[in-house]
């Protein structure tokens, strides 16, 4: 009796203990990003450019057709394209490219010789950065309203469902590219692999164009891989008309591939540190 | 000994720096492999946007699938041309006025503009200039219009200038790193902005047009190419691009010595 209680009080001073881990480098995030403004500010201004080139091609070719494509306005591409741009800076996880000079640097080291899994520093930290982005992209949402004029009639639960989904992309995006990255344990030459995964998310994600506008068998891949999830599906819950069954279902799904991928990541991790020699430090 | 300056000196420091970057690229053979992979992705995904495109529609704000398709060589065939010799020696640039090491260029008995121009050349992003030119010449067959004898020179030279104009507009930015220090954004956003230069500008609103024109010269580095071979360029337009060529070459040869003068040096 005693002994099962006192396991159980342990589960819970290390869930706290992990929660405490996870609100600190949130703030610690929040703090140290608000410091480059400047640098926040024109790094994002240049991602801006990607959405701003697809709307203006798609809404041409609207306009041109008398202004719809598949039954998709000038004004719901604008605002499928603005809606993006707070999506696609919620999806800004570590990237892959990163655990090359991780490893190279021995900065991995310091990160094994703690007691928590390593991805927690990099959910946490990026989690705090999003809420640094979000301040900052405000102005830039105005800005592009006002020069697109976007159409948006959002429901409250299309709202709600917004406001998680966009935690649910971050979080799939996360580990997925978590997995990835660990590739550089077994290979130096890990461009050309990110590069197709990339190009994949990229076609079959919603990232280039509403998913519907896509061929079917695309349309059906996509429907399979995590891609869509990280970008189609959250923004579609804002400007879409999505059903209610169709809102729950998309952050069923979400839940469904965060939890795979994050088994995915406990099993990868587990052989990926095994091929780890520490260098550097 | 010739004397300093003149453009053959010029040349023939430049063949000196490429032999160099040459002979040291060639000891990573397996990054050309690399390159052509990415490239071949970086191609398979500019079809498979026009295909989107196409899919929708038969032309777009008046330009045919050929038209475009031409454009998108024009524009990795720039890209390469960037990748290759202008980018890798501003961001270079740009690392040695944060560190300090720009001084051992400045001592060095020529011209310092040519010197921080001409270090860096990335021989395999050649790649992209070979496939861009590929692209450009199937498009240019599939063209209905045809071309003329002349275009091919048009080209070449519209081409060159918005080389020019590309390389002023990063070394113009990268001498601002003499006062900002810090310009880690600028590879990123410049790549950003870039990417609008796969599509005519036509297509872009007034003032975005504009700003790809004269802010950040794309439409002087893709575009007008573009309308050499696509029986669009007027002489009016060719003659801006010259004479805004030349401009932009005499501000930006001001600016360097300009900003050269706030140039403390980090090591002394």
């Amino acid at each position: 009796m005693i002994a099962r209680a006192s396991v159980g009080v342990r589960a819970i001073a290390s869930a706290r203990a992990l929660v405490d881990v996870y609100l600190t480098e949130i703030r610690i995030a929040i703090v140290e990003q608000f410091q480059y403004r400047v640098g926040n500010y024109l790094y994002m201004i240049g991602m801006v450019a990607e959405p701003v080139i697809y709307l203006v091609v798609w809404t041409t070719i609207a306009n041109q057709q008398g202004g719809q494509v598949d039954g998709i306005t000038a004004g719901d591409f604008a605002a499928y394209y603005i809606v993006w741009t707070l999506v696609r800076n919620m999806n800004i996880i570590f990237t892959p490219y990163g655990w090359e000079e991780r490893i190279r640097q021995g900065e991995l080291s310091g990160m094994l010789l703690r007691p928590i899994h390593p991805i927690t520093w990099d959910l946490g930290y990026f989690a705090g950065w999003k809420f640094v982005v979000i301040v900052l992209w405000l102005p830039i949402a105005f800005v592009l309203g006002l020069l697109f004029h976007p159409v948006i009639d959002p429901t409250p639960l299309d709202i709600a469902v917004f406001g998680l989904a966009i935690w649910g992309a971050y979080l799939i995006r996360s580990v997925f590219y978590w997995t990835v990255g660990m590739i550089t344990f077994w290979t130096t030459r890990v461009g050309p692999i990110f590069e197709l995964f990339i190009t994949a998310e990229l076609l079959l994600s919603g990232r280039l164009v509403p998913l519907t506008l896509m061929p079917d068998w695309a349309q059906r891949l996509a429907d399979v891989l995590p891609f869509k999830y990280s970008f189609y599906f959250p923004i579609e819950a804002l400007v879409g008309n999505l059903s209610d069954q169709d809102l729950y279902a998309g952050l069923a799904m979400q839940l469904f591939w965060i939890v795979l991928g994050s088994v995915v990541v406990r099993i990868v991790w587990r052989f990926a540190v095994r091929k780890y020699g520490a260098v550097g430090n | 000994m010739p004397t300093r300056g003149g453009p053959l000196r010029t040349l023939r420091l430049f063949w000196v720096f490429f032999r160099v970057g040459a002979m040291n690229e060639l000891q990573y053979r397996a990054n050309f492999i690399v390159q052509i992979f990415q490239s071949a992705i970086a191609l398979g995904t500019g079809l498979a946007v026009l295909a989107l495109v196409f899919s929708q529609t038969g032309e777009l704000n008046g330009w045919t699938h050929a038209e475009l398709l031409a454009v998108m060589g024009v524009h990795f065939l720039m890209g390469g041309i960037i990748g290759m010799a202008i980018q890798p020696n501003m961001e270079r640039l740009m690392d040695d006025v944060r560190r300090g090491t720009l001084d051992f260029t400045l001592t060095k008995p020529d011209d310092s503009q040519v010197l921080v121009s001409v270090r860096e050349f990335r021989i395999w992003r050649a790649v992209d200039v070979v496939i861009g030119a590929g692209v450009l010449a199937y498009a240019v067959s599939q063209l209905q219009t045809g071309i003329t004898v002349a275009d091919p020179f048009v080209f070449a030279l519209a081409l060159l200038l918005g080389a020019l104009m590309i390389y002023c507009f990063w070394l113009i930015l990268t001498t601002g790193a003499f006062w900002v220090v810090r310009m880690d954004q600028i590879a990123e956003l410049f790549e950003g902005v870039y990417q609008s230069g796969r599509w005519p500008v036509t297509i872009y609103p007034g003032w975005l047009a504009i700003s790809l024109t004269y802010l950040v010269p794309v439409a002087f580095a893709v575009t007008v190419p573009a309308e050499a071979l696509t029986g669009r360029l007027t002489v009016e337009t060719l003659a801006l691009a010259a004479g805004f060529a030349i401009a932009l070459l005499a501000f930006t040869r001001w600016f360097w010595r300009f900003g050269l003068k706030h140039y403390s040096g980090a090591s002394a």
